[in-house]
This record gives structure tokens, C-alpha cells and sequence, in this order.
């Protein structure tokens, strides 16, 4: 019987503890938070040296935290948990935070640096005058190839070069099921937001005969691996292409000429936000043309940035294969929010092909 | 699902006698063991737009998910029927050296080691430059295609589970006393009878437990499919984490899950351990 008194008054006593410690938790994010502001981004999509600054001159101290996928992200975000007081959603996830109220709206006079974006990046259908995103980085989905170990005629501008008999399982595809069902839909020239189960069944069938090139489908693991050299072609997004060509200088990039994905990522204050004054700050910070210039450089994504454009290296601005001209831009399609309806069949789908790979 | 229950139910009944100690721990059971999977029943029940509906159940038993679930098995056998065959042996001898602790301290040891850690260690070895290659170079070979294949997803699985099933054998075998394998020989019997008829059937409890903390979460292996497989290899695990994190679509991954649990359950239902003791 004392046993199980002390067994009973421990479990208690441990729950009580519990109970206090979140209820701290829960007040200093509330009340501790004009000095404290965390940051929800993408991995490796800053260069933190810029938040040593941020730090430095606001006196306010930053979390950082990273995801993976906007999805992951956004149920972070649904549930709750963790007071995040600036998250980066692609367009798409930007579309249905808004529709889901997750966001709130943008005080313009706090960003003063926002003259700095090129007129092209503002005022996207996603996000209508801005009202509740800043464009961060940009980019296209394509394909990075090492001439070297591929044959000449494989230029890939378009993306039936992918289907070469030459690159028998030669080819990464990144773990994404609107990227890779995207590029089915892409050669049978659909739209990549299309909702239409015989056209995604017709772009699933021809993805299936890709099946014998695949060498992978994988994540971030992608960079090291291309940088290695390990595969000859990877589809993938324009930044992380940009890294491994810094990393290794064989390696190329293209678009295909059918078309493909162009996306934005953006800013955007999650309504979890417990110091709203810091994330405008936060935001006009990174606006700032020397410090866009600083993060573009250093992240390799292309960034929005006009006024960035002037001081950065004139030679990466000029290159068309991340600086797309504003014709070329025309023929890429950006992602609509699905629903999770057709968000679920996308993932079907591209489960299927999965499934057919071996 | 009822199977599990209903163990459960006769568990609880067994140790009416002594209830009232147990008090903490059933609050623990509660907490963490029933309210879960009735949650994940629940969930099972809902679709996208959380109304009840059977739907999910339904698309498990369409080809995508019936392939997948035998793929799943398919591996997880291969994976156990390996680990056992180098666990087993490697057990014995190590029953047979001086300092037994010692070596199986020395087995042990890699398993403290973060698995993602050893999973990309392993992304270095199999890669095409990497030493497994360089070696088949050296005899004059082309490099292979060895990471990214089925072939080396059961390696690392069986890699990773060696230790797990290496212990609950090793012990059996320890426990045993050496004089029946003696009396065994000294009857005439020749020494794969000894093994068979008397060895074998002395350990099978030490198999059985192998072969549970090895089959069951073989199952369900989601993240080295994609890092040492490439995805070349789906499993339900690999179906799960897609569920909930990419379409959010709780409802298909909790039955996905449940039908994980029935499986799970079955697994220990066959291993069951004889109390009785000797053949099966």
C-alpha cells in the first residue's frame, strides 16, 4: 500500500511540475515576447550571419526553426504549439492560409523597404496587393545535368530528353508529387494545376514509362549527391541547382521550353504571432538592398529584390538560367492551392508511380 | 484488434489478486496505450472533410495499397530471415568466447549510435565513389549500382537490427546448460541433431523475442526507404508519414495504421512465447 501511495503522489507530483512548466512556457511567449521573435523558414534558406545582425541592431533575440515541406509547415503552424512569428509558405500554401485565416494582414507603413521589389513580384493572384505576404525568393523547376557524363544531344530543352534510353538510371527526381506528377503533366502539355482525373491518369501513365531512368527519389540529399556526381541528371528547383554548381562546376541548368514551375516563396506573420511589431521589422530588414543582396548570394535562390540587383555580381543577374527574362517567365505556370481533395489524389498518384518504380 | 483486447482482458483478469498496486500503471495504459490507438481508430473513420465514412478501408484494399502491404511483408521477411541467419550463429560463438560480456558490449555499442546518422554513413559507402566500389574497381570491375537498390535497404535494415536480435538469443543460448548438449552426444546423437532436437528448440523462446523487435518494426521502416532505397522500395511506413505530412489526409493514415497494428498483433500472436518450453 505505501508503495503504491508513493507511486501514486510521484506521478502527481510529476504532473504537476509538467503543468507549471508549460504554463511558463506559455506566459513567456506572451509576455517575454517584445524581445524574443522565432522564425520559421526553410532549411538553408538564410544566411545567418544576417540574423547575428538583425540581432544586434533591434536588440531583439531570433529562433530560428526550419521545415521541410509547406505542408509540414502548415501544421505546425494549424496546431498551434509554438508562437512563430514569421513563417515562408510557397504561393500556393500562402493561398490557403489565407482561406484558412492563418494569417495576418501587413502593416505597409512598417515596411518602408518594400519599394525595393521589382513591380513583377508584387501584387501576384495569390496574394492580392500584398495584403498578407512579401515575396522572399524565387525560382523555376528544371533539370541539373553534368554534360560530362551524358551524351552531347542531351540538352534538355525539353523534357523528353529525360526519357533517353542513354540515361538508364542515370536520373534523381526530388520527393515532391507536384513537381514530379507536374512534369507528366508538363510533356502531355496540361496545366500543373489541372483537376481532371483522366488527364492526371494520362500524365501518371507517361511518368511510369520514365520508371527504368529513375535512379532516386529523394529529398536534400539531392545536392551532395549531384555534387559527387553520383547521378547524371537531377529534377529539382533552380536554387538548390544554383548550390551545386557553386559546389561543382561541371554541372548546368535548364528549363524546358514546354514549361515548367515557377514559384515564390514568401514572408508572411502566422496568426500564432506574439510580437507582430519585431516580424515587420524582421520582414524590412530582409528587404533592405544590402542585406537581399547579402542573402541571395549566399542562399543562391533568385531573390525579388530590384535594388539588390544593382550591387549584386552583374553576372549572375544576367544569367537567363536563373534570372529568367520577364517573356520566358510568361510560359512558366505558378502552383494554385489544390484543396486537399486534389492535393490527396496528386499524392495517389504519384504514390502509384512510386509503387512502380522497381 | 479484438485479439489484442481481448489478451489484454485476460492479462488484467490473471492479476485480479494483486490489483490494487497496478492502479498507477493502468492510469499509464490508459493514457498512453488505449487512448492512442482509440484514437487512430477514430481518425481511421473520418475523410478529408471529417465526416464518418468506411472509404478509407475501402482504398486499402485497392492494388496500390494491397502491393504495397505485400511489399511491406515481403521485406520485412527478408530483413528478419537475415538478421536471423547472421544473429544466430554470431550468438553462439559469442556464448563460446572467454570474455562474452566483453564482445557482446562491443556489439552493442554501435547501437547507441543515432541511426540517421549511420544511414548516411552509409549513403558514403555504397555510393559510387565510395570504398565498397573502389574495391570492386581494384579486381578490375565496373563500378555498381549498389545504394538506391533493394539490395541495399535489407543490407542496412539487417545492419540495424543485428544488435536487437543478437541479445534476447544470446541470453537463451547462455541460460542453457551446457551438460544436455554433452548428454545429448553422449546418446549418440550427431551434432546438427544435438542442435536441432535440443539446442534449437531450448533457444526458441530467445528467437521468437528476435524475431518480434525485428519483424514488427521492419513493417513499418519509413525513412531509410528514401535515403538508402531512393524510394525504390514503399513500404506502409513510407505511406503513413506521406499521409499526414504531404496530403494531411489523417483519416487514410491512421488506417493505414490500424491495419499496421493488426498486423503487429498477429506478429506476437504467432511468436508467442511457449511457456511450456521445448518443440513447438
Amino acid at each position: 500500500m505505501r508503495d503504491l501511495l508513493q507511486a501514486t503522489v510521484a506521478i502527481v507530483i510529476v504532473c504537476g511540475l509538467l503543468f507549471v512548466a508549460a504554463g511558463q512556457m506559455q506566459s513567456k511567449g506572451s509576455t517575454g515576447s517584445k524581445d524574443t521573435l522565432t522564425v520559421f523558414n526553410w532549411g538553408e534558406f538564410i544566411d545567418t550571419d544576417l540574423i547575428k545582425k538583425f540581432e544586434q541592431e533591434t536588440g531583439i533575440n531570433v529562433i530560428y526553426e526550419t521545415f521541410d515541406s509547406n505542408e509540414a509547415m502548415l501544421t505546425k503552424v494549424q496546431q498551434g504549439g509554438s508562437a512563430y512569428d514569421i513563417a515562408v509558405p510557397s504561393e500556393y500554401t500562402v493561398e490557403s492560409m489565407r482561406e484558412d485565416n492563418l494569417l495576418i494582414p501587413l502593416d505597409h507603413t512598417l515596411i518602408p523597404n518594400l519599394k525595393n521589389i521589382n513591380d513583377d513580384f508584387l501584387n501576384l493572384p495569390f496574394d492580392p496587393n500584398n495584403e498578407f505576404s512579401i515575396p522572399y525568393f524565387w525560382g523555376t523547376v528544371g533539370i541539373v545535368y553534368n554534360p560530362n557524363l551524358i551524351e552531347d544531344h542531351l540538352t534538355f530543352e525539353t523534357w523528353d530528353d529525360l526519357w533517353d534510353e542513354s540515361l538508364k538510371r542515370k536520373v534523381f527526381l526530388v520527393d515532391g508529387s507536384r513537381e514530379v506528377i507536374g512534369m507528366g503533366l508538363n510533356t502531355i502539355g496540361e496545366s500543373l494545376n489541372v483537376k481532371d482525373d483522366k488527364v492526371l491518369r494520362q500524365a501518371t501513365d507517361k511518368l511510369m514509362t520514365l520508371s527504368p531512368n529513375v535512379k532516386a527519389i529523394i529529398g536534400d540529399e539531392i545536392t551532395p549527391l549531384m555534387i559527387n556526381n553520383e547521378a547524371a541528371v537531377a529534377l529539382t528547383w533552380a536554387g538548390q541547382a544554383a548550390d551545386m554548381m557553386a559546389e561543382n562546376e561541371e554541372l548546368n541548368y535548364a528549363v524546358p521550353e514546354e514549361g515548367s514551375n515557377l514559384f515564390f516563396d514568401n514572408m508572411v506573420i502566422p496568426k500564432t504571432s506574439k510580437n507582430i511589431e519585431g516580424a515587420h521589422k524582421f520582414i524590412n530588414f530582409m528587404l533592405d538592398q544590402e542585406n537581399a543582396a547579402q542573402n541571395a548570394d549566399y542562399v543562391g535562390y533568385s531573390t525579388p529584390n530590384e535594388a539588390a540587383w544593382d550591387i549584386m555580381d552583374p553576372e549572375v543577374i544576367a544569367d537567363e538560367r536563373f534570372y529568367p527574362s520577364h517573356e520566358l517567365r510568361e510560359k512558366l505556370e505558378v502552383y494554385e492551392n489544390l484543396g486537399l481533395t486534389w492535393l490527396g489524389k496528386y499524392n495517389e498518384y504519384f504514390l502509384e508511380f512510386k509503387m512502380n518504380l522497381n | 484488434m479484438t485479439s489484442v483486447l481481448k489478451l489484454m482482458g485476460m492479462k488484467s483478469m490473471n492479476s485480479k489478486a494483486a490489483k490494487t498496486p497496478l492502479i498507477p500503471y493502468l492510469f499509464w495504459i490508459l493514457l498512453f496505450v488505449i487512448a492512442p490507438i482509440a484514437l487512430i481508430l477514430y481518425y481511421s473513420l473520418l475523410d478529408l472533410n471529417g465526416n464518418f465514412t468506411l472509404a478509407n478501408y475501402a482504398k486499402f484494399f485497392t492494388p496500390i495499397y494491397l502491393k504495397m502491404t505485400f511489399s511491406s511483408f515481403w521485406y520485412a521477411f527478408l530483413i528478419t530471415l537475415f538478421t536471423l541467419i547472421f544473429a544466430y550463429p554470431t550468438a553462439y560463438l559469442l556464448t563460446k568466447t572467454k570474455h562474452k560480456k566483453l564482445w557482446l558490449m562491443l556489439i552493442i555499442i554501435p547501437s547507441w549510435i543515432n541511426l540517421l546518422l549511420k544511414t548516411y554513413a552509409f549513403i558514403g559507402i555504397f555510393g559510387l565513389y565510395g570504398p565498397i566500389n573502389a574495391l570492386i574497381e581494384v579486381f578490375g570491375f565496373n563500378p555498381k549500382q549498389i545504394l538506391f537498390t533493394d539490395f541495399s535497404f535489407v543490407f542496412v535494415a539487417v545492419y540495424i537490427f543485428i544488435p536487437f536480435m543478437i541479445i534476447p538469443i544470446f541470453n537463451s543460448l547462455d541460460k542453457m546448460n551446457p551438460s544436455l548438449v554433452f548428454a545429448a552426444r553422449d546418446l549418440g546423437a550427431s551434432a546438427w541433431t544435438t542442435f536441432r532436437r535440443v539446442v534449437f528448440p531450448l533457444t526458441i523462446d530467445g528467437v521468437k523475442a528476435g524475431i518480434q523487435v525485428t519483424f514488427i518494426p521492419a513493417l513499418s521502416l519509413f525513412m531509410i526507404t528514401r535515403l538508402i532505397a531512393g524510394n525504390q522500395v514503399i513500404t506502409l511506413g513510407t505511406a503513413i508519414e506521406q499521409q499526414f505530412l504531404v496530403s494531411q489526409n489523417w483519416g487514410m493514415g491512421s488506417t493505414i495504421a490500424v491495419f499496421l497494428i493488426v498486423f503487429m498483433a498477429l506478429t506476437m500472436l504467432v511468436t508467442k512465447q511457449n511457456s511450456k518450453g521445448g518443440r513447438a
